[in-house]
């Protein structure tokens, strides 16, 4: 054996540089906001799309996305799914509807209540999936439906009615609730209005206010827990074991890394996700409706999936999940701003989904020698 | 032979193991001293992952005992036989094939870099080990990032053995570790046994290739219908002989005398 440290393989080809930059997991959804962005700029570049109202509202909505998406990213490099992340979003926002105004406990104990609630139900899916083997797959179905019919059975049984307002009153003056339905960074807004660099209110009470006041707590949530889970996902032991539970749990295993935790965990934490997205979500409108949530589950896989994330587990990028429900949250709010019929945003959806993974399922190749 | 000098770290007497009426292993004695390749062939089905999975914590024998540096020993779970320094390379479940070669060799053993009251995985330290300890087996890495799919079989081979010896194992199994590679890839994962066994390691090499076998084997039993045929030292037995007793043969009356009276 030659003793030089540098021996070049002579069988592996140089790569350059921008080649080793762009083969990255996240290149499909790069590529997919870029497209997406560009699309919107040409066909609704004046519709106020980019103004600072426009950029609030589609930041807002991609926001809730990514809340969500974070946290189906982080269970499917785990190697699991969970589809009773919608239901759980709604049960999640009744249970704190009715705790607070209905039994009229403080709004602060009815939402960590519901997070206690439900991260123990994210925790019974995980358990429930490690210890009989089921898959995923069937597990959460059954929670999809447990969850969604228990959201609609008690307000009924409580309130007879599916809707339960009245939360935003009982929010007033309340520490935690301004956590999930405040707004951050107003003097910022405030100053840009004075420099005349954004609109303000020309008539009405607030004349003289910026028409955009402050962050939203759900952005600068979304902003965190994507943050926290990518560090989390790519640069702890922690990580690691999420990868190795999702890639191969018997090898894993076989190393010692204790793969039922971390699957559990994983459940916990997408439950966790679910319900500050509810929370958010009753803050802003005030209410809980029975209906909250629905489909989510999917919207969340799906952003997932346009960010590279392999379905059975073992790969996956945070930042790729959230670039996806960047996609969706434009997409969606784009269409309307551009006055196109909104049912053309599932096409424009498919369309973008469909391209996205035949360019991650290429590129993954390139990274994983997969044949 | 200087490993004979040794005395074994790992010596199993008498195994039997029962999986409900049927007999895997019916009295297997096999010891493995520091240095030295002891190769355990057999047939399909003969007993070699049962027996290799008692060895290495995953079953526990029926009956009989096994002895650690010549302490009795009890295995409660892998991660026992692990810590004490038995390291079982498996065929087919060595790596995962989506994760870097660096967070395949820490797997389960990531070094950790406190910053604060965080800690983080310590990468430029995992990335210059892997990529040292791979160089010392033979094998230039591209990147300490490259998933471990884009290597060869045998070079996950070597991936997973260097792991092993990296954190300190005593004795190596390797579960026919050549079983589906091609030619040159056999000769690097054979030439990897044979420096592994010169660092002091004893290695169990599984196989049920005789040629494999014969180029680094320094004894060599046989595992037949859940029994040990022998164990023959290097010199003694010849491919044809072994090849023989593997098929559990007919000729085995006659091989006894070329056993040197171990039957």
């Amino acid at each position: 054996m030659s003793s030089t440290g540098a021996t070049v393989d002579e069988r592996i080809k140089e790569t350059s540089k921008l080649r080793k930059a762009l083969i990255r997991p996240e290149l499909g959804a790069i590529v997919g906001t870029i497209a997406v962005f560009l699309f919107f700029i040409i066909f609704a570049g004046d519709s106020g799309m980019f103004n600072a109202q426009g950029v609030m509202n589609w930041s807002t909505v991609s926001a809730q996305f990514v809340i969500i998406a974070v946290g189906a990213c982080m269970l499917m490099i785990a190697g699991e799914f969970d589809l009773s992340v919608g239901s759980m979003i709604g049960f999640a926002g009744m249970s704190i509807a009715i705790f607070s105004v209905t039994l009229g406990w403080p709004v602060w104990f009815a939402i960590l209540l519901t997070f206690a609630i439900c991260i123990a139900i994210g925790a019974l899916n995980g358990v429930i999936v490690v210890r009989t083997g089921l898959p995923s797959f069937i597990v959460t179905l059954a929670f999809l439906f447990i969850l969604r019919g228990f959201t609609i059975f008690f307000p009924q049984l409580i309130e007879r009615r599916t809707i339960i307002g009245g939360i935003a009153e009982r929010a007033a003056g309340d520490w935690l609730a301004p956590v999930f339905g405040g707004k951050v960074g107003g003097f910022f807004f405030d100053w840009l209005a004075s420099q005349g660099l954004i609109a303000v209110f020309e008539r009405g009470t607030r004349a003289g206010e910026p028409i955009v006041n402050g962050i939203p707590m759900l952005i600068v949530w979304a902003l965190g827990l994507m943050i926290v889970a990518h560090i989390v996902l790519t640069r702890t032991r922690f990580g690691n074991w999420v990868f190795a539970a999702g890639g191969d749990a018997q090898a894993a295993r076989y190393v010692g890394v204790p793969v039922a935790r971390v699957k559990i965990l994983m459940f916990m934490f997408t439950a966790f996700c679910a319900t500050v997205f509810a929370t958010c979500q009753v803050m802003e409108f005030g209410s809980a409706g029975a209906d909250r949530g629905l489909l989510k589950e999917f919207e969340a896989i799906i952003a997932v999936v346009i960010g590279g994330a392999l379905l059975t587990g073992g790969y996956g990028s945070v930042i790729g999940a959230a670039l996806g429900a960047l996609i969706f949250g434009v997409v969606q709010q784009g269409l309307f701003f551009a006055g196109v019929e909104s049912s053309l945003f599932r096409v424009f959806l498919g369309v973008i989904l469909l391209f996205a993974v035949i360019l991650n399922t290429y590129i993954r190749r390139i990274i994983t020698g997969e044949r | 032979m200087s490993s004979f000098d040794h005395n074994p770290i790992v010596e199993m007497r008498n195994i039997e193991k029962h999986f409900g009426p049927v007999i895997a292993l019916n009295g297997v004695s096999f010891d493995i001293r520091p240095g030295e390749c002891h190769c355990l062939l057999g047939d399909n089905g003969a007993g070699k992952s049962t027996f290799i999975k008692t060895m290495s914590g995953v079953h526990k024998p029926t009956r009989g005992d096994i002895f650690f540096e010549g302490q009795r020993m009890d295995f409660a779970s892998p991660r026992d036989a692990m810590e004490a320094g038995i390291a079982t390379v498996y065929q087919d479940l060595a790596m995962i094939p989506l994760m870097s070669v660096t967070r395949n060799f820490w797997m389960g053993r990531e070094p950790i870099k406190r910053v604060g009251p965080f800690s983080f995985m310590d990468f430029s330290k995992a990335n210059d080990v892997t990529m040292e300890e791979m160089r010392k087996m033979g094998i230039n890495l591209r990147s300490p990032d490259q998933a471990v799919g884009t290597l060869s079989g045998g070079e996950r081979q070597t991936v997973a053995i260097a792991r092993a010896v990296y954190f300190g194992a005593k004795v190596l199994i390797l579960d026919e570790p050549t079983s589906a590679l091609g030619v040159r890839q056999t000769a690097n994962v054979l030439a990897t046994i044979d420096k592994v066994r010169k660092a002091g390691i004893g290695v169990v090499f599984i196989t049920h290739n005789v040629r494999h076998a014969m180029a680094v084997g320094d004894r060599f039993t046989v595992l037949n219908r859940g029994k040990t045929l022998g164990t023959a030292q290097r010199g003694q037995i010849t491919p044809e002989e072994l090849q023989d007793l593997m098929a559990g043969g007919q000729e085995l009356v006659a091989l006894e005398g070329s056993l040197g009276g171990t039957v």
